[in-house]
């Protein structure tokens, strides 16, 4: 049951992007492509999850006044480590993702469930935590990509379904722009909005059923 | 000493490649700081400050340490260290040398070990092969980039808040569209070449 209660939040009333409102470096830069955005997306994940179980397993033993430089250590390792994995396994990526990788370091997503989650709960709750607010980042980031890819560039889930993906909107229409840094703060904004309507109206629909 | 390059660093950072408009390092402290043009300045120069002798001490790190030992695969572990505890020591040198300058920057220092536009430029300076100098340049000149760029939004986020807008882009939402044109205005630089 709390699993499920987990999920909501991470993916629509406490989402990390939408509504807690961090770690917009990445979602804005790198969503350009469904690969990119499916990329990010599943390597934050996987670090979140990983320093979400050891900051928990070790929140006993890590005196509090070192406790961020503590976690960043961690969260560094795991990134690092990720970093590794992608260059030696999916180059394309890691070279379309760039300084973003290893910037997972500094995420506020990361240090913020580190802080808010994992020094206070169990380690099987902060696993939970660790992958449902991982999904929640993963959606945003996957909405942004479609968004902008459709918009920019015509196409959609390039680099995933082929390597040009399929056409949907004719050669000479798209709209550049919606693929450049100008696109990532208009998509990113209008998703905001809409998340904050959307979370507005569920809680007007819960406070009138009571 | 090759100063044309210098310049055309200099002018990349601060214009053409902006870090926050262009290459999106930093947007936390650009919109969490950013209601207020005397935050917004404060944290500027703070960020101008930190990025510089980041870029300094990051550079001397991986030329003397690193790469000698063969640990260049633990660039960002050791980065972030270094930045974490260079933040530290500006906050207590700045409060013991210069107390002023330390209560006009006040709760931005500390905040700026999470900014990802200092693990930014300490990784790019890295990844362009910059040597020490360019390094420093690169480092200031994106620093000043960021303080540019939080002025004028700052000054746009004070007219905005007056205005009428649909309740639910109020906030956040509205500041990210600013954010996109003056994003689009810095666009208009993109050609700008200096050699």
């Amino acid at each position: 049951m709390n699993f499920k209660k987990q999920l909501r939040e991470g993916l629509l009333t406490q989402n990390p992007v939408l509504v807690q409102l961090l770690g917009m470096c990445s979602t804005l830069a790198i969503t350009t492509s469904l690969f990119n955005g499916l990329g990010m997306g599943i390597s934050v994940l996987v670090i979140l999850t990983c320093s979400n179980v050891v900051i928990s397993l070790l929140r006993k033993v890590i005196p509090s006044k070192i406790r961020i430089a503590a976690y960043i250590v961690i969260i560094a390792g795991f990134v690092t480590m990720v970093d590794l994995l992608m260059q030696a396994f999916l180059p394309d990526l890691s070279n379309s993702l760039g300084v973003f990788i290893p910037l997972i370091v500094v995420n506020c997503i990361i240090l913020g469930r580190a802080e808010a989650f994992a020094s206070k709960n169990t380690v099987a709750a902060s696993a939970v935590d660790g992958v449902t607010q991982g999904l929640g980042y993963l959606a945003a980031l996957v909405v942004m990509c479609i968004v902008r890819e459709l918009l920019g560039n015509g196409t959609f889930g390039s680099g995933v379904l082929s390597a040009d993906g399929a056409r949907i909107i004719a050669e000479p229409y798209p709209a550049l722009m919606m693929i450049l840094p100008v696109g990532g703060f208009l998509t990113l904004g209008c998703l905001i909005a809409f998340a904050q309507w959307l979370v507005k109206k569920l809680n007007d629909k819960e406070a009138a059923a009571k | 000493m090759n100063v044309t390059k210098l310049i055309s660093i200099a002018l990349g950072a601060i214009l053409v490649n902006n870090f926050i408009l262009v290459q999106f390092l930093g947007i936390c402290p650009f919109m969490g700081v950013s209601k207020k043009m005397d935050t917004a300045l404060g944290m500027g120069f703070a960020v101008t400050f930190v990025m510089g002798i980041a870029s300094a001490a990051t550079w001397l790190i991986n030329e003397y340490l690193l790469l000698p030992l063969g640990l260049a695969y633990m660039q960002t572990v050791a980065f972030i260290l270094v930045i974490a505890a260079l933040v530290q020591l500006v906050e207590m040198f700045l409060q013991k040398m210069v107390p002023a300058l330390y209560q006009a920057l006040g709760i931005y220092l500390p905040l700026i070990t999470t900014n990802c536009a200092v693990l930014g430029v300490a990784l790019l300076n890295v990844q362009n092969h910059y040597n020490f100098i360019e390094s420093v340049v690169y480092g200031v000149t994106g620093g000043l980039g960021f303080l540019v760029a939080i002025c004028l939004f700052a000054s746009i986020r004070e007219r905005v808040e007056d205005c009428d807008c649909p309740k639910s882009f109020e906030g956040f939402p509205i500041a990210l569209i600013s954010a996109g044109l003056l994003a689009l205005a810095f666009m208009g630089f993109s050609g700008l070449r200096i050699f």
